[in-house]
């Protein structure tokens, strides 16, 4: 790993002397420009990142990010209380005035709505978890449940955009761009930072490729999003009557001519760019390979469902997220869809859980029995939670939760994490926070902490200004820390 | 995913030891005379201004060193003491701690995450020493105009650009380059004024034209044609951050193209900078304004709009509000004032109040932050126009408008009554502090609203305001960025402090003044630029410019330049001859893998789903392909193209293996191939004409010798391939809507096909040289 370090700093040093991108030299260039290493002594920390700045916990993220937001009073903030109190009215105390969205802000009543599920205690942290997810349940000594997320934003679109850039608007890296940035990556021939999609049978929200932009990075870091086609990656496939051996020989051909080229001119970006056809071709190899999940033995198929044979299915993602990163990608990114339970709680709860409990332990086991689990983070996460209060009609069949950014549950598993503890605690009306909270920006400090960077210091100065993943804020939680 | 090349560490580690050599003369000590605004500046903004700079809020210790008030005044813990004493850094509190070596004494803390080296040290001491003397920043003087440098070799000056920039030449002890032959230079300044290569016609004529102004009569064809609108439109869509879609969560679709018609037509008819921007900001409140001046004002309504249901009215208003006062900033000013949002500026003197000041020009449109859910279907929020058949048949003809049904079009409209405008605590939507009235940061010129009046027609006056030091350096820099690659200023977005100082500021500021003189005469700038003996050197790189200026910043050579991703599609088109040379018109919805729109969707609204265009549609230039902000088209994205999230003065260059993917195995790119293949197919010349036919279509220069003959190897081995194998010749040609030529030899079809394929590869076709 250590020469991967050293080959991404040579790729920012040759930038800095190439330089036909802004990479954030800022008035140091120009000025070592002018005179000539004015600067040469300082490498300014702020401009060559010199990573990780500590020794890393985890070497890959996998992040399961369920869309939508997911209730957590359905899945792990379990609330008797609620169900005590079912129909009351939320007490002002309680609510104190905090904002709602406009889907619910005219509602005249907001009576409280227990879970319909069971809830039950398991493993030896005795983490509360509901019927819907036994799987997971299984696994909850592995786990570190966050139950004190809280956010900024009540509506998806700026929410999921905080979540996973550090910044409801604007165009600025995503997570797994800036792990790309920092860390780069650990094999050659795959992308850094891979994107996968999927769709259960609740209601949905889109997702956005402003989720994995790169932003102002290289877009070396964009994450590559692979799709459940045939053809997993944008234009992998060779033409129609064209074989491997047709497109070697073209490249060879191909890089003649180019090196008749830079004879004449000269310039390191012609022989940048034969090097990229070179990587597109291992691409091509390495991609369909990896991504073929029939070879995958009976006893695996198993742990994860039959569905994962099924392309572009939750379980698929799941085996293929393990595959990626066993193969050294550095950030595997799961969306998947369906989770805006506004109404039909009672419906599509189950069926959501049903499309990705199985799956989700399944990652978790075959990380762990392949001695992965240390070196991998495996997150499972969303945009915000949701209400305690019904939204719209409450019957004694059915009910529906609105968007709640005050209070939601994450969790994480394995590389650094303190395996088997719940952190935070919400109140018992499950609406505000009572104790511990982790704002966005926190756990963002966090994640990158265990991949062994700084948050303060993993910067990039664009137009004048240093940015990061978490803005202005964040703090290291070390209640998480293994 | 890291780009290593040998070839470089050796150039690079070469530069650094040549470097090293250098580093005795470049010390502190060497310097006779210490300037603030180049050396003093750049260090003080990047490590202390945060701290000890414009914002109020965050000055610790009540000190500020960006002013020489602030500087010299008495520390408010210690009033015997001073941060800096003119002549004596010895007494100089901030010499003092920035030497010191006690972890809680040193300046910048270590928690700070920022330090300074000794020779910054040392310069900063020289400096003092040398009597502290603060500067203003150079890009709030208005520019004057210099008198031409003088130059030791008369003879390569070919216009007043040339002066300036030889002097540099001169000074860092290079040579420029010999003018680049024609025909690459034929193909830079084709691609530079239209975007598209020039064809074998232009070609053939340029050649055999020895006039001694053949070259300006080229430019004066190339500037003349429709296509320059559209390729100057490019670059202004990327500021106007133009899309076919709302942007937000289930993205619906707008119809804003009529603007964009606008814009290709404002550039062909080379509208006066000064009032293309005039009608864009304030064409509304002119006296008696025409639908034309009224459609111009869509630019400021190009920003994203939300459709998700249950967001809070006023938190996107607000939103949009913002935006429009981010973009009036970095478009016309250069200047980051979304920095001051929430807070006053760090670096820049742009006080949170000012930023509400400026904001208040845009806080009087009639609009809600959501209007209307997705199922609405909401093509145009108002304020909007119609635009009837009528109306394009008589007065705005330059719309491609084909159906009868009216389009409509947002744009700009101030109520009657005036929004307050608050200052917004944190930058927060619900938390508003004092009222403001409408401004401007002084520091840039001051606004009197009794000479400009107190509207947005106001401050397009206050813009092209002849005093004014930021609007003409803007537009001038930018137009040279896209020459040149790299601006004068490399941070095109940003003049303030933090930006990058300007290489030749004097070039800078005579091409502004000149540029106003004449009327701000768009065309004639860009003219001035590519008659320049600057632009037509050939692009060779040297050893020694590697070593020596690696970035190009004194312009001893041309720059290569991948093309954009429009670029590349054009180039595609325009070579193989299926370009549709239609201008304008509602956007096109080309070849795309399937999947990625639904994949992503949430299922509500038009664009859920891709619907495929055909015929004609699929062959029109790249400005004119459909943008879902949420999902941009793949080739955007691959190509550093801008997603039109907000507004962007400058685009990345990168060089990636999705970018090799995508030109090997796109269909259009493989479509351009077969059909160039055909139509050569059908002439009766030799194989070897058709080759180098095809290359000169591509590459836009004769094939050499060497090339030609690893071209035909590879043919004559393909042919062997195809002819094995007939069924995976009729696959290979199989590709593309566009009806096929009725060739029956398609082994040989195939093989030309595959060599011109790799012709389309070549770092030199997608090159700017």
């Amino acid at each position: 790993m250590s020469k991967e370090f050293t080959d991404h700093r040579f790729h920012l040093t040759r930038r800095h002397f190439l330089g036909k991108l802004s990479l954030g030299i800022g008035s140091a260039a120009l000025g070592s420009l002018l005179i000539p290493d004015l600067f040469l002594k300082s490498e300014s920390p702020l401009t060559s990142p010199g990573l990780p700045h500590f020794a890393p916990k985890a070497k890959r993220v996998i992040y399961l990010f369920q869309n939508g937001a997911p209730s957590q009073l359905e899945s792990f903030d379990y609330k008797p209380l609620l169900n005590k109190m079912t129909g009351e009215e939320l007490p002002a105390s309680i609510r104190m005035g905090q904002r709602l969205t406009g889907m619910t802000s005219g509602q005249s009543k907001f009576p409280l709505v227990g879970s319909s599920f069971t809830f039950n205690q398991y493993g030896n942290s005795g983490a509360w978890v509901s019927e819907l997810f036994p799987n997971i349940a299984k696994v909850v000594d592995d786990i570190c449940f966050i139950k004190t997320m809280h956010t900024e934003a009540i509506n998806h679109d700026p929410a999921l955009t905080f979540m996973q850039t550090g910044a409801q608007q604007g165009n600025r890296p995503s997570m797994g761009s800036w792990l790309s940035y920092g860390l780069g990556s650990e094999n050659k021939n795959l992308p850094a930072f891979c994107v996968l999609l999927s769709r259960g049978r609740g209601n949905g929200q889109g997702v956005y490729s402003k989720l994995w932009t790169n932003g102002f990075l290289d877009s070396v870091h964009q994450g590559v999003q692979f799709s459940s086609s045939e053809e997993r990656v944008l234009y992998l496939k060779d033409p129609e009557g064209r074989d491997r051996a047709d497109r070697r020989n073209m490249l060879d051909q191909l890089a003649q001519l180019n090196d008749l080229n830079y004879k004449e001119f000269g310039d390191p970006e012609i022989k940048a760019r034969v090097q990229q056809y070179e990587m597109a071709y291992r691409m091509q190899t390495a991609v369909p390979d990896l991504t073929d999940l029939t070879k995958e033995p009976d006893n695996i198929i198993k742990m994860y469902g039959s569905d994962c044979l099924v392309p572009g299915t939750y379980a698929a993602n799941c085996l293929l997220a393990r595959k990626l990163s066993e193969a050294g990608v550095r950030f595997v990114q799961l969306y998947h869809q369906g989770w805006d339970q506004h109404g039909n709680m009672v419906g599509e709860m189950p069926l959501q859980a049903q499309d990705t409990d199985r799956a989700t332990a399944a990652l978790i086991m075959d990380l762990k029995q392949r001695g992965l689990l240390d070196e991998t983070l495996v997150i499972w996460g969303t945009e915000f939670g949701r209400t305690n209060y019904c939204q719209g009609n409450l019957s004694k069949e059915n009910y529906g939760r609105d968007h709640h950014p005050r209070c939601y549950t994450m969790w994480m598993a394995g590389g650094g994490v303190k395996a088997g503890t719940t952190y935070g605690e919400t109140d018992e009306f499950g609406y505000n926070i009572a104790r511990d909270p982790v704002h966005v920006n926190d756990f963002h400090a966090t994640v990158l902490h265990l991949m062994g960077l700084n948050h303060e210091h993993l910067t990039y100065k664009h137009l004048g200004r240093y940015y990061r993943l978490t803005d202005v804020a964040g703090k290291l939680v070390p209640g998480l820390l293994a | 995913m890291r780009i290593l090349v040998g070839i470089i560490c050796i150039a690079l580690i070469s530069s650094v030891i040549i470097s090293g050599c250098r580093q005795d003369k470049s010390t502190a000590e060497a310097l006779d005379s210490v300037d603030y605004n180049l050396h003093i500046r750049p260090l003080l903004s990047d490590r202390c201004f945060k701290c000890h700079g414009p914002d109020a809020n965050q000055r610790k210790a009540n000190l500020r060193l960006d002013t020489p008030e602030g500087a010299r005044a008495a520390l408010k813990d210690n009033p015997s003491a001073h941060a800096i004493i003119p002549g004596n850094p010895d007494k100089s509190e901030v010499y003092v701690r920035i030497s010191a070596s006690d972890t809680s004494e040193v300046m910048p803390p270590p928690n700070s995450n920022l330090s300074l080296n000794q020779n910054e040290i040392a310069l900063i001491k020289k400096w003092i020493e040398q009597g502290a003397k603060y500067k203003p920043h150079w890009a709030f003087i208005p520019p004057t105009q210099h008198t031409l440098p003088s130059v030791a070799d008369e003879t390569w000056p070919k216009n007043e650009i040339d002066y300036f920039v030889l002097q540099k030449i001169e000074m860092a002890n290079l040579q420029p380059n010999e003018e680049a032959d024609k025909e690459r230079l034929l193909k830079r300044v084709s691609l530079d004024l239209t975007g598209l290569p020039p064809s074998p016609e232009l070609h053939d004529r340029f050649l055999a034209d020895n006039s001694d102004n053949a070259y300006e009569k080229i430019i004066d064809e190339l500037l003349a044609q429709p296509q320059y609108g559209e390729k100057m439109a490019v670059h202004w869509m990327d500021v106007a951050r133009y899309a076919d879609s709302h942007g937000y969560q289930d993205d619906g679709l707008r119809t804003m193209w009529p603007w964009r018609d606008w814009v290709i037509h404002a550039f062909n008819q080379n509208y006066a900078y000064d009032k293309f921007v005039t009608w864009q900001v304030a064409g509304d409140l002119l006296p008696n304004p025409t639908k034309e001046q009224v459609l111009a004002t869509g630019f400021n309504r190009n920003h994203k709009i939300t459709q998700e249901g249950g967001v809070i009215d006023e938190e996107y208003r607000i939103e949009y509000v913002t935006d429009r006062t981010n973009t009036f900033a970095k478009a016309f000013l250069a200047l980051t004032f979304e920095c001051a949002h929430c807070h006053d500026h760090k670096y820049d003197p742009i006080s949170q109040k000012d930023y509400y000041r400026t904001f208040a020009f845009f806080n009087r449109v009639p609009e809600k932050g959501l209007l209307g859910d997705i199922q609405l279907a909401s093509l145009a929020d108002p304020p909007k126009i119609k635009i009837t058949n009528e109306e394009v048949q008589n007065i705005l003809t330059f719309i491609n408008k084909k159906d009868t049904t009216p389009v409509e079009v947002m744009v700009m409209k101030d109520t009657t009554w005036k929004r307050p405008t608050h200052i917004l605590v944190r930058g927060v939507y619900d938390a508003p502090g004092e009222i403001v009235t409408i401004g401007v940061p002084d520091i840039i010129l001051p606004f009197d609203s009794s000479t400009y009046g107190n509207n947005r027609l106001a401050l397009a006056k206050w813009l092209f305001d002849e005093k004014h030091p930021l609007t003409a350096r803007v537009f001038v820099n930018r137009m040279w960025q896209e020459f040149f690659g790299r601006g004068l200023v490399k941070t095109s977005g940003d003049f303030g402090m933090q930006g990058e100082l300007p290489s030749h500021p004097e070039l800078l500021d005579w091409l502004a003044v000149d540029f106003r003189k004449h009327g701000w005469d768009i065309k004639r700038l860009v003219k001035q630029m590519v008659m320049s003996a600057t632009y037509r050197q050939s692009s060779v790189i040297s050893k020694k410019h590697v070593e020596q200026d690696p970035d190009n910043v004194w312009l001893s050579h041309a720059p290569r330049i991948r093309l954009t991703s429009e670029g590349i599609r054009d180039l595609a088109l325009a070579s193989s001859g299926l370009l549709v040379k239609e201008i304008g018109g509602p956007s096109m919805k080309v070849y795309q893998p399937k999947g990625i729109w639904e994949s992503s969707t949430s299922g509500r609204g038009v664009l859920a789903r891709y619907v495929q265009d055909h015929g004609d549609k699929l062959y029109r230039r790249g400005l004119y392909s459909f943008i879902k902000r949420t999902v941009p088209p793949p080739g955007m994205l691959i190509f550093d193209a801008s997603n039109r999230d907000q507004c962007e003065v400058k685009r990345g260059v990168t060089n990636t293996p999705l970018q090799a993917l995508l030109l090997l195995n796109e269909p259009l790119m493989l479509e351009a191939a077969r059909v160039l293949a055909e139509r050569l197919m059908l002439n009766q010349s030799s194989e070897e004409e058709r080759i180098k036919r095809a290359f000169l279509s591509i590459v836009c220069r004769e094939v050499k010798q060497a090339e030609l003959s690893v071209l035909m190897t590879y043919y004559e081995t393909e042919k062997n391939n195809f002819r094995a194998a007939p069924d995976k010749a009729i696959q290979f040609i199989a590709t593309g809507e566009f009806p096929h030529e009725n060739v029956s030899d398609t082994v040989t079809l195939a093989a030309l096909m595959q060599v011109i394929q790799t012709i389309y590869n070549m770092d030199e076709a997608i090159t700017k040289t």
